[in-house]
């Protein structure tokens, strides 16, 4: 306990930081994943062009290379940004990409009868987006969009290779200074994350069981 | 784009309004792609002078991104054999009919997938030795990625192998089977084929995650190409570190879409062959615990 008192301020400082930075890159990733997915199904080519390949490149980018390039990269090319917005952005891009397809797979998931039976009834396009697919579709989609934010969440700990003292930075930095008390940072470091990551796994179930509807 | 059966198909009205919004998207998409080359070219990063140190084997930058590019593909490699063999036998275990068995898979399975991976590699790389135990970035960077991905591929075998029909497994033990014969002749062949696609697919992750390595200090590409960076800035000053980062990057996603389309190829190819008639859907169930295949998570 008494190491933990010595080192309260360490863990406070580094877990508001990883907190920040998955809550501004979460909200990044939702605005700018939800955006894509409308792009993915729109019937304008470009912008569906544009997505596609939005996704398929951050898909099959490891998430380190992304920090890489906005990190080192952008400078070169004098955009100069800093170790924090950098891992934001980092993050909150490649999220983004998971986000579409996430939100996109849910609008898929609505099925075609229910769209039909709308139309039959008369409602309009606006009509029958807002009060029969969109309900739908947000429902399905929050199990999914879920799991890709609390994998975000552990993602964020990619920025303790490019100086942000966020929670996974401790390790490096208290194991050489406190060698007897090696447990208890290991400890430490993944308990900080189970009370961001545990919190809202439960909160999704909570709100995955309210929407829950029979199909 | 899905039927499009939210609206009727268009009429000429909206038809002229979705090609001057087609003409718009096109002329931004195009505007954005010329601002970027206008900013690279204005910065000289486009002169050919300066892409030609990637390709000329006298600056020694060839060889050393393809020794690179080998030691990240020998950690991927030698990272997924394991993981595969450790997943299987965790979940084995977890299905096992022994409690002193399964409850320490699960607990196993659940604890690594939960925390994350770079939080396991920095504990292997930085706590170790404080017990005694020396360990190699390589062999930091290889466990991480075994003991993260075996706890996520045991819970994709263990979707594969629940998704057999039940009737596959009574049958199998009404002809007089063991457990363990039940499980090696008639559960796991079935569940693998069906279960191939998600299990490629994690794969893929598993190489993402190689990248890791960058953090830690072991040379796979970027990590190499930041010391190439470093070699070179007190000599040529910025003259070619865009392109360095830029060609390590660029190898990283090229494997990493090839390995994707291995996949692709792999969940087509499962789809169309009857043998995996007798299971269910598994890529679905597997999908929901797994969380989504994001990346080093």
């Amino acid at each position: 306990m008494q190491f933990y008192a010595d080192n309260a301020g360490l863990f406070w400082d580094a877990f508001l930081t990883t907190l920040g930075m998955s809550v501004l890159a979460g909200l990044l990733a939702v605005v700018l994943g939800t955006l894509l997915a409308a792009f993915r199904v729109s019937p304008i080519l470009p912008l569906r062009g544009l997505a596609t390949f939005y996704v398929e490149t951050f898909r099959n980018t490891p998430l380190t290379v992304v920090f890489f390039f906005i990190i080192f990269g952008l400078p070169q090319i004098d955009f100069v940004i800093g170790f924090f917005p950098g891992s934001v952005l980092a993050v909150g891009l490649y999220t983004a990409a998971f986000v579409c397809e996430a939100v996109r797979s849910g609008i898929n998931s609505v099925s075609p009868g229910q769209a039909e039976a709308a139309r039959a009834l008369g409602l309009t396009f606006g009509q029958s987006l807002r009060q029969v697919v969109l309900p739908q579709a947000f429902r399905t989609v929050v199990p999914p969009l879920g799991n890709v934010l609390i994998a975000m969440v552990k993602n964020t700990s990619i920025a303790a290779g490019f100086s942000v003292s966020e929670l996974s930075s401790l390790l490096p930095r208290l194991v050489n200074a406190n060698a007897g008390e090696l447990v208890l940072v290991l400890v430490g470091v993944v308990a900080c994350y189970m009370v961001i990551t545990l919190p809202a796994a439960l909160a999704l179930n909570r709100i995955e069981r309210r929407v829950a509807i029979l199909r | 784009m899905s039927t499009p059966v939210l609206f009727d198909l268009p009429g000429p009205r909206a038809r002229a309004r979705i090609r001057i919004a087609t003409i718009v998207g096109g002329l931004l998409v195009l505007a954005v792609i010329a601002f970027v080359l206008w900013r690279l070219g204005g910065n000289g990063q486009l002169d050919p002078a300066r892409w030609s140190v990637l390709t000329d084997p006298r600056t020694g930058v060839p060889q050393a991104l393809g020794e690179a590019l080998v030691r990240t593909l020998q950690v991927a490699a030698v990272g997924m054999v394991l993981a595969t063999a450790l997943g299987l036998l965790l979940a084995v275990g977890r299905l096992s009919d022994h409690r002193w068995l399964r409850i320490p898979s699960a607990t196993f399975i659940e604890f690594f997938r939960a925390i994350p991976l770079l939080v396991v590699i920095f504990a292997l790389y930085f706590v170790l030795p404080k017990f005694g135990a020396e360990i190699s970035a390589f062999a930091a960077l290889t466990g991480g990625l075994v003991l993260y991905n075996a706890s996520v591929l045991a819970e994709i075998f263990r979707a594969g192998i629940l998704s057999v029909d039940r009737g596959q497994r009574e049958a199998a033990f009404g002809l007089g089977m063991r457990k363990g014969q039940v499980m090696t002749l008639v559960l796991l062949p079935q569940a693998i084929r069906r279960m191939l696609p998600v299990l490629v697919a994690q794969l893929v992750v598993l190489l993402k995650d190689s990248s890791l390595g960058f953090i830690i200090g072991y040379f796979e590409l970027l990590r190499q190409a930041r010391s190439l960076v470093e070699f070179f800035t007190p000599r040529f000053g910025n003259e070619y570190t865009f392109q360095l980062y830029v060609a390590a990057g660029l190898i990283y996603i090229v494997i990493n879409v090839l390995l994707s389309q291995v996949a692709k190829y792999v969940e087509k190819r499962t789809r169309r062959n009857r043998k995996t008639a007798a299971t269910s859907e598994v890529a679905a169930s597997a999908e929901a615990p797994v969380g989504t295949p994001a990346g080093p998570a």
